[in-house]
């Protein structure tokens, strides 16, 4: 029974070890929404007091590493390279300011909504997800970390302590595309995440792309990156094929057939963006 | 330290600069914590989910949503709240200042979480530009005021002083913009609203309500369930009514139960009420058996020879029908040079008032008095009394401040409940909808399927017109009537059309109850009929707005039900406002699609009319005023203010009356012990009907005044100091009040005064005058259409409102805008789905970001049965909306969108369908 708030990991984990259900709790902007009006779980581990779960730095290898606890808005305003702005774009468009302030970006990949923001940008950037747990820590590879729509690798007893990204290349750009119906708030019908590297001709050397909300789980589009090396990042152009592994579905905000062809476009304009930052 | 688990809950936290103790619950929310046990009933709570931002609160700087921390999170650090922040922040009464100064809040309920995150955003950056302004308020939803007040209000909020009230506004009699009487409360976040009053030691209730479309219910053993669960009190069912358990708004149609007895005919219908502790009614769980049946959702599977039958006394699932016949439509089709068809339908639309419903009721001796966020405080009363069993005389309603309604708090929905649950108890019981079973269980806008004929002669003149109109009503009737009757009246717009024959049909479904929201089943016949037009005046080679033009009704021209106007009629005046802004915003779209391929604009235009007060009926309004023996004046202000502002234009009007300055007049709100009863706050009668009977009421005051002082009629008054002063040129009277006799409400002077509008029934042709006035408006908009993403983004709108008299111009902008702002999701993006879009997460508004600029257009065209000239405006504002939007979108890209709303999935569909030019 009970709030917990530790200070020290170990100390998490020992109440996650303890038995019993346990609310995992870092921003709740998706907690809350889940719980409804049902009533509260009794026993509520809170991650935010963790030290040194929150924050963004750089490894020795030149890689970076986003705390678990991490906010959008920390992750907004953070000095990054180029390649991660699609990344930034991606957490100012997450929620308002409030969700901004208090989400967390361990918290979104452990969601793992189909449409969470979080994904596609650090997919495009080789992220990998640091699990910490009784036995240690391992470390997988976001593809293999989100399993399915609010799946994940992570096992009873596990914490997400971090995601590490690789150094990005220093000619990498990235862009984020995010479609909806309304202008904040946005619900995503869409989002593609793209990070482009470009020779003094303005053709592309390194691609990244990848789609959120057309499948069960975000996805790098690898047929695509291979077809845009060498293409002009201006107007490239983009075989129908690239697109065979996403299986967008019917919904409220949007039908497949909608969502085939908008994303299409939604990856043409972050291409083109990422190459022309 | 943190790690203490249940042993030691408490959490001590700076509230507003005071170091305080909670002790919530593990993972309660802060919103709860603020609210329950802090009593902070300034931090409003709108969804729970964080979706619409009003419960901001700033934790140790930074805005956040209270419903979405757990409150021990805030363990020493430092909370912020919206009235704390008024009380000391100076940004924070800067914002309050340029919040009323610029008319910003209408209802007030969002107000709190608009400027606690200003107040954020102004601390880092003191002058912030419009995007940024944006970008900081945007996680906030308002749905009345359509955001552009606020946006200004923020971006002047450094103008303004920390300090000090409204400057001198004279007499602020109508015409003068002053600043919403009511309105201090509003931006200091000291208002209370439905879920503000009830005392803390109130018992909840908690409803239960049927997760089927339509399934038979039984309970399991109800003693045995509140043996076993200490704190529950009761459980209501249908069996503890004693009186009708039925509710409804028009004769014939009270066909609601308020807990359904065997059947729930919707998802979300009420079936029992748990009625206990807050901390009991969390975890318990009612014994219910469900039997699934099956459900008809759609008026075409409702109306199917073999369907199931919602109620035994409306074969065929039909509620009722409408009927308005004027000439021979057909042979005018006939001899028409050109007839268009079309066939259009619209989405359900929930309301998404930020205030969901709430109130609380209590025994006082033999009588039951219930607070409540509600349009229409003497129907509640009559509700409660035939559910209760009660005489009349032995229910008060005494209304909150309202937190939104725009026509879904007409219906009673929380208040019979609350009034059974005292009624069984004797206690005190409180309760607020949760933001789901808010959307689930109260009205909606009608889903409509809409048929129009219209012809045209050569010379653009109109030449036939028939129209077929099917409303999915859902499973009760609430004001599914009202809509069947007006929508034949006024699908054919504000036009001279001789020919016409419209008929209209309300279905049952196991949906939703759709009744009444701001236009009454107008703004979906407005769709169809304003996109016909176009591709009428297209067909004729005419310009679109010159089509209307030609057109427009004008005095003296009989209206489809046969009434004649002498005076009043300004459609023509609203369209001919907008010329210079159709042409110049028609050569600027030209020149810039001849410069972009990827996205294409367009200039839509439209109108509405819209009978104000009820369709053919008696609606009376009653006011009282009176003089205090020590000279104050009182009115009895009883037309609600959900927002739109009769607070402010009823005691403008009264004032003109009386002949004083506005700000010497108290308010006494409505009450249905003292304040008589001036109707409901519903098809924009208020400002007409109320505000004639107020205006009746100054008069006569101020006659009976005059008289006693044998004074002139010029003769200029002043209240106070226990006398009565008058001047007239020369001469002084006096009147000392303090000998006068006083009345049972203490009033030396009293005027009473009721206004009924003058209509006549209509035949069965649905020919006579429905109404005593019209308002007309004619509205444009620009949008901006994406072609390969489908996506529309709406640029512009200038709208002209002829409001017979504006009493409060700055008021008046504030009803348009929010109209438009609602026109606008209705047109893009509103669509209520049970199962899907129970929630503001899925259900989308528009938020700040989406509302454009907007030129109000101020027509005063008098009518003569008009306070002053003054007409009704509230639903007005949302009618042409839509239809000017949809109109340019098929003027930007060909695509003509049939089936509301115009998601970008429906208008990439209705691009590859093929632009039809």
């Amino acid at each position: 029974m009970g709030y917990h708030a530790p200070y020290r990991l170990n100390d998490a984990l020992t109440v996650l070890a303890g038995g019993g259900p346990v609310a995992v709790v870092a921003g709740g902007t998706d907690h809350y929404p889940a719980l409804g009006d049902a009533p509260e779980p009794a026993v509520v581990l809170d991650l935010t007091r963790i030290e040194g779960l929150r924050g963004i730095t750089r490894a020795a290898d030149g890689g970076w590493r986003i705390g678990a606890t991490t906010t959008w808005t920390d992750i907004a305003v953070a000095d990054l390279p180029p390649a991660f702005a699609g990344l930034q774009q991606a957490a100012r468009m997450i929620g308002g300011v409030q969700i901004q302030n208090a989400g967390t970006i361990g918290g979104n990949l452990c969601n793992a909504s189909p449409a969470a923001d979080g994904v596609p940008p650090l997919l495009a950037l080789d992220a990998r997800v640091t699990l910490a747990g009784p036995d240690g820590t391992r470390d997988v590879p976001l593809a293999g970390f989100v399993t399915g729509a609010r799946q994940t690798a992570r096992r009873p007893g596990e914490l997400v302590t971090q995601i590490a990204l690789p150094a990005p290349p220093n000619d990498l750009r990235g862009a984020f595309c995010k479609l909806g119906a309304r202008r904040y708030l946005v619900i995503s019908i869409a989002m593609v995440a793209a990070c482009i590297a470009r020779d003094a001709h303005g053709r592309i050397t390194d691609a990244r792309v990848a789609v959120g909300a057309c499948s069960a789980v975000a996805q790098r589009l690898t047929a695509l990156e291979q077809a845009l090396i060498g293409q002009h990042a201006g107007a490239p152009e983009m075989p129908a094929h690239a697109f065979d592994g996403l299986a967008p579905i019917d919904d409220i905000r949007a039908d497949a057939a909608y969502r085939r062809a908008a994303v299409a476009e939604a990856c043409g304009r972050a291409i083109r963006a990422a190459g022309s930052a | 330290m943190m790690d203490r688990p249940a042993t030691s809950p408490a959490t001590g936290f700076m509230l507003n600069g005071v170091a305080v103790q909670a002790a919530p619950r593990p993972g309660e929310r802060l919103s709860e914590t603020l609210r329950g046990r802090m009593l902070s009933t300034d931090v409003k709570i709108g969804c729970n989910a964080g979706d619409c931002g009003i419960c901001t609160v700033l934790v140790d700087g930074d805005p956040v949503c209270a419903c979405l921390m757990p409150a021990h999170r805030v363990q020493g650090r430092a909370v912020e709240t919206p009235a704390g922040l008024a009380r000391v922040d100076p940004w924070a009464r800067r914002l309050a200042r340029s919040f009323q100064a610029e008319g910003a809040a209408q209802c007030g309920i969002c107000i709190p979480g608009m400027i606690v995150s200003a107040v954020a955003l102004l601390r880092a950056d003191p002058r912030p530009d419009e995007p940024r302004v944006m970008d900081a308020l945007g996680g906030v939803l308002c749905r009345c005021t359509g955001y552009r007040k606020i946006v200004d209000a923020v971006m002047r909020a450094h103008l303004h002083e920390d300090h000090g009230g409204p400057l001198a506004e004279g007499d602020g009699h109508t015409g003068a913009a002053i600043e919403r009487l009511d309105g201090a409360a509003k931006v200091m976040a000291t208002e209370r609203f439905g879920d503000d009053v009830a005392p803390p030691d109130a018992l909840a209730m908690r409803v239960i309500r049927s997760p089927h479309d339509h399934a038979a219910f039984e309970f399991g053993d109800l003693e045995g369930f509140v043996a076993v669960h200490p704190g529950i009190e009761t459980v209501l069912t249908a069996r503890d009514i004693p009186g009708e358990n039925s509710v409804g708004v028009i004769p014939g149609f009270l066909d609601q139960p308020v807990l359904a007895e065997t059947v729930a005919r919707f998802r979300g219908e009420a079936v029992a009420a748990l009625i206990g502790t807050a901390d009991a009614l969390r975890d318990a769980v009612l014994p219910v058996i469900w039997t699934p049946r099956a459900a008809v959702t759609t008026p075409r599977a409702a109306m199917a020879p073999d369907a199931p039958q919602l109620h035994p006394d409306r074969p065929g699932n039909v509620m009722c029908r409408g009927y308005v016949s004027c000439g021979d439509a057909e042979a005018a089709l006939a001899r028409a040079d050109v007839v268009v068809e079309g066939r259009f339908s619209t989405a359900c639309v929930e309301h998404a008032y930020l205030e969901p419903e709430a109130g609380y009721a209590r025994a006082v001796g033999d009588r039951i008095e219930l607070r409540n966020s509600t349009q229409a405080p003497g129907m509640d009363r009559e509700m409660i009394a035939r559910v209760t069993g009660l005489p009349l005389d032995r229910v008060r309603v005494q209304p909150t401040a309202v937190g939104g309604g725009f026509g879904s708090k007409l219906d009673v929905t929380i208040e019979p409940l609350l009034a059974l649950a005292v009624q069984k108890t004797g206690k005190t019981v409180r309760g607020v909808f949760e933001r789901t079973e808010s959307m689930q269980s109260t009205s909606k806008r009608h889903p409509s399927d809409i048929t129009m004929r219209i012809g045209a002669k050569a010379d653009g003149r109109l030449c036939g017109f028939v129209f077929d109109g099917t409303f999915n009503t859902g499973a009760y009737s609430s004001w599914g009537p009202t809509v069947a009757t007006r929508a034949p009246i006024h699908a054919s717009g504000p036009y001279a059309v001789a020919d016409y024959t419209a008929r209209s049909v309300g279905v049952f479904t196991n949906g939703p109850n759709a009744g009444a929201f701001r236009g009454f089943g107008v703004p979906q016949t407005a769709i169809a009929q304003e996109a016909l037009f176009d591709t009428l005046a297209d067909r004729l080679g005419h310009d679109r707005l010159a089509f209307r033009i030609l057109n427009a009704l004008e005095n003296g021209v009989p209206t489809v039900t046969g009434q004649v106007f002498s005076q009043g009629v300004g459609i023509r005046r609203c369209l001919t406002a907008l010329q210079p802004a159709w042409d110049r915003l028609r050569a600027q779209t030209r020149d810039f699609n001849a410069a972009h391929d990827r996205v294409k604009r367009g200039v839509g235009v439209a109108s509405c009319w819209y009978g104000c007060g009820n369709t053919a009926l008696s609606n009376p309004s009653t006011f009282r005023a009176g003089i205090r023996a020590d000279g104050r004046v009182v009115l009895h202000q009883g037309a609600m203010d959900i927002g739109q502002g009769a607070n402010t234009v009823i005691a403008q009007i009264f004032a003109r009356a009386l002949g004083v300055p506005v700000s010497t007049i108290e308010l006494v709100g409505p009450d249905t012990d003292v304040t008589p009863d001036a109707g409901k706050t519903s098809a924009s009668r208020q400002t007409f009907i109320s505000g004639n009977a107020a205006r009746i009421a100054g008069e006569t005051l101020r006659r009976r005044v005059l008289a006693r002082m044998n004074a002139g009629p010029d003769t200029r008054l002043r209240f106070g100091d226990g006398a009565v002063h008058g001047s007239e040129g020369a001469l002084a009277h006096r009147i000392a009040l303090d000998d006068l006799p006083a009345g049972a409400l203490g009033y030396v002077f009293e005027a009473v005064a009721t206004y009924d509008p003058p209509t006549t029934p209509l035949d069965e042709n649905g020919q006579g005058a429905a109404y005593a006035q019209f308002g007309y408006a004619a509205q444009l908009a620009m949008v901006e259409v994406d072609l390969a993403l489908a996506t529309t983004r709406v640029l512009h709108v200038t709208a002209a409102h002829d409001v017979g008299h504006a009493i409060n111009p700055l008021l008046v902008e504030g009803q348009v805008h929010g109209g438009v702002a609602q026109g606008l999701g209705m047109a893009l993006m509103e669509e209520y789905v049970p199962h899907r879009t129970e929630n503001l997460h899925d259900y989308l508004i528009p938020t700040i970001g989406d509302v454009p600029p907007i030129d109000v257009l101020l027509i005063e065209e008098p009518d003569a049965h008009g306070p002053y000239g003054a007409k009704g405006l509230g639903e007005h504002a949302l009618i042409p909306t839509a239809p000017a939007i949809l109109n340019a979108i098929h003027d930007a890209c060909g695509a003509r969108v049939t089936q509301t709303p115009a998601t970008p999935a429906r208008l990439r569909a209705a691009l590859a369908g093929g632009a039809d030019g």
